[in-house]
């Protein structure tokens, strides 16, 4: 089964222990400046939000790539980056309409998301359940069960 | 290892920064941020010296921890003299600049000299430079704030500023950083603008490495949080209330001080409460409390999101409020609030901006107010010296326009601006500054909760809550339970929380993680992280010579044992409601068993015998 981040921004504190462990996983380091997630504060209208790579399925990073160094993961579906090949041109972080492919200096190579090859470090390092992972089939399921849960059995239509 | 071992010397006479390596015989003796610092101030500060010359140095420290996954590890300290006390000042604060300043590559930045014109420090990783702030000065720290990031075009970089208050003097002004956290008592935003340093301004993008044993630091971090989340306090009352759940539970126990210590329970408590800021309001059916937010690494999140009500009389034509920002905490709550007889939430929390925005610490600020208002109602001040304002407990509208004179510096506003100890001294009645070694209290009444007299009489910053917060003890059983209304044993857990508090305040980690976790908890991460052997006992140990350091340092710049006081009103005029009535606070019964834990002499001074165990220097 396939599964994808679902970010619920709601129950996000902006703590960036989620950057964190992302650029721990990858880097080795704790290091924000480093993650593929990033959490962005709205200070004014007191909102949180993280936001990272949905891993489109038709990836417009994938198809931009010159040298075809984004491939799709069989196992967890996610569009990675082969450090190896890529060249560092930048051409597919002006294709991501979203803007979260990004180059690293320090390399010379792309970053993104690559869903910690099926066990995302975010997930596990959220302390608020705010990143789950789940099946991507599914990711509106605890919504729909929250509007469920509202429903009057009575008022139904028999 | 988890520290840079790089510190960053910047001379504002010189106009230079250089860097340096980390002292690390004293990071093994102080481990960092507070311990570390002030063994750095000790070192190079006269202790007699005027806290607003060049002579005296600031230091904001990390610890080896902050900028780390542990829980709450984000935290840093400003360590200087201070001019509210004369004694070493200690501010800690959250945000996320501590943690900015150890990914740029540093431990601590060390400022010396006086600059001949505003500046401020712009870091970015290694390159350190003072740049002009001309068009800063003047500004508040919102203003700076958002001018800065413009300036650079980089919206990741985070800042700590000084307001309007501290540039015009104010003895209690903050450093205020990420726009609403504050390194926030004892006058060191003061300090600061005295050195024509309006900001500092870093960006950090090496990352945190260093780490001893990466896989048990990961497991021991993990591990705590878990400990964190389970426990009731840190996993439900301060995500849900912030710390702003003690309002009606410290009211209930009669400790609440009221209308400027004069009594001990306020009717109006409920209606500034952690519960009432979730409560909807009536204007636009939204609460007071946004959300709750984080710290860097937090995972308890006790932080407030807040909004003012737009019909409020305080922001009703002032749109540029009507956002959110930072809400109440219960000290400030308190403070504004109970202190002066304030049940206005709406005031509160529009006052509580206005103390962000303009860097002044609420505590402080509330509590001389509160004694403002006393002398006005004993007619020691009149409506002359208030251009007309009627000082009356109780007065929201008073509330408001004090803090606006006061964020300002303009007025009556300078008066505030001294603390409640240097007003009442001018206007004649000394006795009505509820004050400690000139620094005022926080919220708990030392008559209902006996620990907290010794506590505020002992802290080496003059009074405070932070530096032994034993209401953990005596109102909710952590790590026991003790009786708030006995002085027996209290000497000895207030010396243990100090100890235990000065360790915590050197490791980068927040103190409000200790409801949840003892040194048995914290000292795994520390060993995990940093080189050397750290045990519970070994910090424990560290921080007992932290706390005789600092106490070296207070009687060297000429403080003595009559210093360890409270004013008379609590050792005199007893509790007059609630569980406490009829008690005063026992100082008298407490203090000489301290001294004698504390192996400090009769007139409390440290020992050479001590001084040699600890290797103090001097």
């Amino acid at each position: 089964m396939m599964k994808s981040l679902l970010i619920e921004a709601s129950k996000c504190t902006g703590c960036l222990q989620c950057e964190m462990a992302c650029s721990y996983e990858n880097e080795g380091v704790f290091n924000p400046a480093r993650s593929r997630i990033k959490v962005f504060t709205f200070h004014s209208e007191g909102r949180f939000v993280p936001y990272t790579c949905t891993q489109c399925e038709d990836a417009w990073c994938m198809q931009a790539c010159p040298v075809d160094a984004i491939v799709i993961n069989a196992q967890t579906g996610s569009k990675d980056v082969l450090e190896d090949i890529c060249v560092g041109c930048k051409v597919c972080t002006i294709a991501c309409p979203f803007g979260t492919v990004n180059y690293n200096q320090d390399s010379g190579k792309v970053i993104k998301c690559d869903l910690c090859g099926g066990d995302p470090q975010c997930v596990a390092a959220c302390p608020t359940a705010a990143i789950t992972y789940v099946d991507a089939d599914a990711t509106g399921l605890s919504r729909m069960r929250d509007w469920a849960a509202k429903t009057d059995n009575a008022a139904a239509p028999h | 290892m988890a520290w840079t071992k790089k510190i960053l010397r910047v001379n504002l006479t010189d106009g230079t920064c250089v860097p340096e390596p980390l002292n690390m015989q004293w990071a093994a003796e102080y481990l960092g941020q507070r311990g570390l610092a002030t063994r750095y101030l000790v070192e190079e500060v006269d202790p007699r010296c005027d806290a607003l010359s060049p002579e005296n140095k600031m230091i904001m420290a990390t610890g080896p921890l902050t900028g780390t996954m542990a829980s709450t590890g984000g935290r840093y300290s400003v360590i200087t003299k201070s001019p509210l006390t004369g004694a070493v000042a200690c501010s800690n604060s959250g945000g996320f600049i501590g943690a900015e300043l150890k990914n740029a590559g540093w431990d601590m930045i060390i400022f010396e000299g006086k600059s001949a014109e505003p500046v401020y420090l712009f870091i970015e990783n290694e390159r350190a430079e003072l740049l002009p702030a001309g068009d800063l000065w003047g500004k508040s720290v919102w203003e700076a704030d958002e001018m800065i990031h413009k300036k650079h075009q980089d919206p990741q970089i985070r800042i700590a500023a000084v307001g309007r208050s501290a540039e015009s003097g104010c003895l209690y002004a903050a450093i205020i950083n990420d726009l609403h956290r504050a390194a926030g008592r004892s006058g060191v935003g003061t300090v600061m603008a005295s050195k024509n340093l309006k900001a500092v301004a870093v960006r950090g993008t090496r990352g945190v490495g260093n780490i001893k044993d990466p896989a048990r630091f990961m497991q021991a971090t993990t591990e705590q949080k878990k400990v964190l989340a389970d426990n009731a306090v840190t996993g439900q009352g301060l995500p849900t209330y912030g710390t702003q759940v003690l309002m009606n539970v410290i009211n209930e126990l009669g400790a609440l001080p009221t209308r400027n210590m004069r009594e001990v329970q306020f009717e109006g408590a409920h209606k500034i409460s952690g519960e009432a800021m979730h409560e909807p309001r009536k204007s636009d059916g939204k609460a007071n409390l946004t959300t709750n937010a984080g710290c860097f690494a937090c995972t308890i999140a006790c932080g407030r999101i807040s909004t003012v009500d737009r019909g409020h009389f305080s922001v009703e034509n002032k749109p540029e409020y009507w956002g959110n920002s930072g809400g109440l905490e219960y000290e400030a709550a308190w403070a504004m609030g109970t202190d002066t007889g304030v049940d206005d939430l709406d005031a509160v929390t529009y006052v509580n901006f206005l103390c962000n925005e303009d860097g002044i610490d609420p505590i402080t600020f509330g509590a001389t107010v509160a004694a403002a208002m006393e002398l006005y109602k004993d007619g020691a001040i009149t409506k002359q010296d208030t251009g007309g304002v009627e000082l009356e407990f109780g007065s929201a509208k008073a509330l408001v326009w004090a803090a606006e004179v006061t964020c300002k510096g303009e007025g009556f506003g300078k008066i505030l601006g001294l603390g409640s100890k240097r007003m009442c001294e001018k206007y004649g009645r000394p006795e009505l500054s509820m004050t400690v070694k000139g620094q005022e209290f926080p919220a708990y009444d030392p008559r209902g909760i006996q620990g907290m007299g010794l506590t505020y009489a002992t802290s080496n910053r003059g009074a405070c809550h932070l530096r032994s917060y034993t209401v953990s003890s005596e109102v909710l059983g952590i790590p026991e339970k003790t009786d708030p209304l006995v002085t027996e044993g209290k000497a000895g857990l207030v010396k243990a929380f100090q100890d235990a508090t000065a360790a915590v305040d050197s490791s980068g980690l927040c103190i409000f993680t200790t409801f949840a976790w003892s040194l048995e908890n914290i000292a795994p991460q520390i060993d995990a992280a940093c080189e050397g052997d750290w045990t519970p006992e070994r910090l424990l140990e560290a921080g007992e010579r932290i706390w005789n350091l600092e106490r070296d340092f207070n009687m060297n710049a000429g403080l003595t044992a009559a210093d360890d006081n409270l004013p008379r009103r609590l050792l005199e005029e007893p509790a007059n409601t609630g569980p406490a009535e009829g008690k005063v606070s026992g100082l008298p019964e407490m203090l000489p068993e301290y001294y004698n834990l504390r192996g400090w002499t009769n007139d409390g001074k440290v020992t050479s015998e001590l001084r040699s165990r600890f290797n103090l220097p001097g």
